[in-house]
């Protein structure tokens, strides 16, 4: 099983090349790989509904939102019945989400940082050596992975409060412990990402920098990082996201000053009524910074995952 | 000097992986060890402060899980039954969604870049604010989907309750698959870009269609990603716990009832750790036997379909 485990996470698209002898080349214009009209509708009909069941939940966020309290008390409707910003300053007010906003973002910042750093160190060693246990340590890392948060969550919770009755360090319910914990939910995938990443660039940059006079770390940081920024982007995009929108731990490892926005915009819904076109307005303001920072860097997404997963 | 440096050069990869390793064994191997000794122990509230205290209980706790003719072991295995169905079909769905999407967005058009982000959108968003937005679009009365079932298609009698009752795991399936699927997506995707297009241009040459291409070159190639996929997939599916809690809130449906939530639920409303940690074992042992078992068949057949 741990030989299979090792090797499958890194599965090459493998496909035999044709003979490149005797083929004509395609022509220009009526290429011969241009789709029949029957398949162009087929793809026109099933992006479009797609694209609506993609999109709809993100309508109802937005257009909920600018809606008067009373457009979504009663009955759903498309269209509100008057455009208000009124939910946008209530949010506010209602609960304490500027707080919340902050813990999250310190929380995701930390454990993100972290996080790539550490994953950095250990892609670096794992793509560049050959060393005893190194096998042994993908597999347990990637294995983790596998892992039901459930199981490690009652052990951890345990764990944090008995260290700080014992030493005094305040794990529980501190944004520390909360930074430890994330920061290695996206460290197994963040260092077999970047381990394929980093081996992609060539052994020659290192040794040329060994010829300059630089160290291993040296190499490191002054030539493979710079020359993976893509892949590091892209982990450090997954590895904030992961972070932010965590519900199980935070739920149970914070209190009322380290609460985290993922437990804390629940607190619109335990009021005796929900005021749903603020929920509406909260989930919009924070999922602005991730999704928008997602679209910008997704192409890194999309080509470390190239570079380092799936070749 | 020369052996100093020498054994510097032989520790380096240790001294890198060090951090990675620390990190790891604090949050995830000692915890998952601590787990299994609770599994064994009568952990009750009175011990939660000194857990060390706490009296073995042997095999006691595993007893009580899988009686299923007692109530404790009888909900357990409809959580499994739960889980189980309702991983395959969604992990199905999100296959089939994120291929199809990754297939027909291979050919370059206009839009296509467009749609690529749009596609994304559910993947980036925080679980819960989507979640959360899911859940006001099932409100029995305010919600978004009895408006268009009942109200403007009169599909439905009443206005059916989404979250509460059976309804609920369609309710769940819809949300896990919409806020899951882009990641099958991403992946098939990124996969896609890997086959030569040369592969294509010489099967239109022999006069293969569109279905046959996808057929014979396009799945063929996606073969050794599809194994690793639909594991991921599955796991995450089986293990999650963030979709059916913001949902449902704290009281999950019975019929939407996910083995993590499950677990969860009944070690924090009995503060019965140990029977929590037994399930946790279970579970865990379940999954490493399914991922065993898939890799060897699969693996398997790989090797016969290569020659």
């Amino acid at each position: 099983m741990a030989d299979t485990a090792a090797r499958a996470p890194r599965p090459a698209v493998r496909a035999p090349r044709p003979p490149e002898r005797g083929r004509p080349r395609a022509r220009r214009g009526a290429s011969p790989t241009a789709p029949p009209r029957s398949f162009r509708w087929a793809r026109r009909i099933f992006l479009t509904a797609l694209t609506g069941f993609v999109l709809l939940p993100v309508y109802v966020m937005l257009s909920s939102s600018l809606k008067p309290l009373r457009d979504v008390s009663g009955g759903f409707r498309w269209l509100p019945s008057g455009l208000t910003v009124r939910p946008y300053l209530d949010i506010w007010r209602t609960v304490p989400l500027a707080h919340y906003f902050v813990n999250s973002l310190i929380v995701a910042g930390s454990a993100t940082a972290c996080s790539v750093v550490i994953a950095v160190f250990a892609a670096y060693a794992v793509s560049r050596y050959r060393f005893r246990g190194r096998r042994v340590f993908t597999v347990t890392v990637l294995s983790t992975q596998m892992f039901p948060g459930i199981l490690f969550l009652l052990p951890l919770f345990l764990l944090y409060v008995n260290l700080g009755n014992a030493t005094g360090v305040a794990l529980y319910g501190s944004r520390g412990g909360l930074v430890l914990t994330y920061l290695t939910f996206s460290l197994p995938f963040s260092i077999w990402m970047l381990a394929g990443y980093f081996a992609s660039v060539p052994r020659e940059l290192d040794e040329a920098a060994y010829v300059d006079g630089c160290g291993a770390l040296g190499a490191l940081l002054r030539v493979v990082v710079p020359a993976a920024l893509p892949g590091i982007v892209a982990v450090a995009v997954y590895a904030f996201m992961t972070a932010w929108g965590e519900v199980l731990f935070a739920s149970v490892m914070t209190n009322d000053t380290t609460r985290t926005l993922s437990v804390g915009l629940q607190g619109y819904a335990t009021q005796n009524d929900v005021y749903w076109n603020q929920v509406m307005a909260a989930s919009l303001v924070v999922s602005v910074p991730v999704v928008a920072g997602f679209l910008l860097l997704q192409r890194f997404l999309v080509a470390g995952l190239t570079a380092g997963a799936v070749k | 000097m020369v052996r100093f440096a020498r054994l510097r050069r032989a520790g380096l990869p240790y001294v890198l992986l060090l951090p990675a390793l620390v990190v790891e064994v604090l949050v995830h191997l000692v915890p998952m060890a601590i787990g299994v000794v609770m599994s064994f122990r009568e952990l009750t509230q009175f011990f939660l402060g000194n857990w060390g205290a706490a009296p073995w209980k042997g095999l006691g706790n595993y007893r009580v899980v899988v009686d299923v003719d007692a109530p404790v072991g009888a909900a357990l295995l409809h959580s499994f039954w739960v889980t189980c169905v309702f991983s395959v079909v969604a992990v199905g769905l999100c296959w089939l969604l994120g291929t199809a999407a990754a297939v027909f967005l291979q050919e370059g058009f206009r839009g296509r870049g467009l749609l690529r982000a749009v596609f994304l959108v559910p993947y980036a968003l925080p679980v819960y604010a989507a979640v959360i937005t899911w859940a006001f679009m099932f409100q029995r009365d305010g919600g978004l989907v009895n408006h268009v079932l009942h109200d403007q298609l009169h599909l439905t009698g009443g206005r059916p309750f989404w979250l509460l009752g059976d309804n609920s795991f369609v309710a769940l399936l819809v949300v896990a698959v919409w806020k899951t699927w882009p990641f099958a997506f991403l992946v098939v995707m990124a996969a896609l870009q890997g086959i030569p297009k040369e592969l294509y241009e010489a099967a239109a040459l022999d006069g293969a269609g569109m279905l046959r291409q996808l057929w014979r070159i396009t799945l063929p190639s996606l073969r050794p990603v599809n194994q690793v996929l639909v594991l991921v997939l599955f796991l995450w599916t089986f293990n999650d716990f963030n979709t059916p809690y913001v949902l449902f809130g704290k009281a999950a449906p019975e019929s939407a009832d996910l083995l993590s939530v499950h677990i969860y639920q009944s070690s924090f409303a009995t503060w019965n750790f140990g029977t929590g940690s037994a399930m946790s074992v279970l579970l865990l042992l379940f999954l490493l036997v399914v991922t065993a078992g898939y890799l060897l068949v699969t693996s398997r057949g790989r090797k016969h379909a290569d020659g």
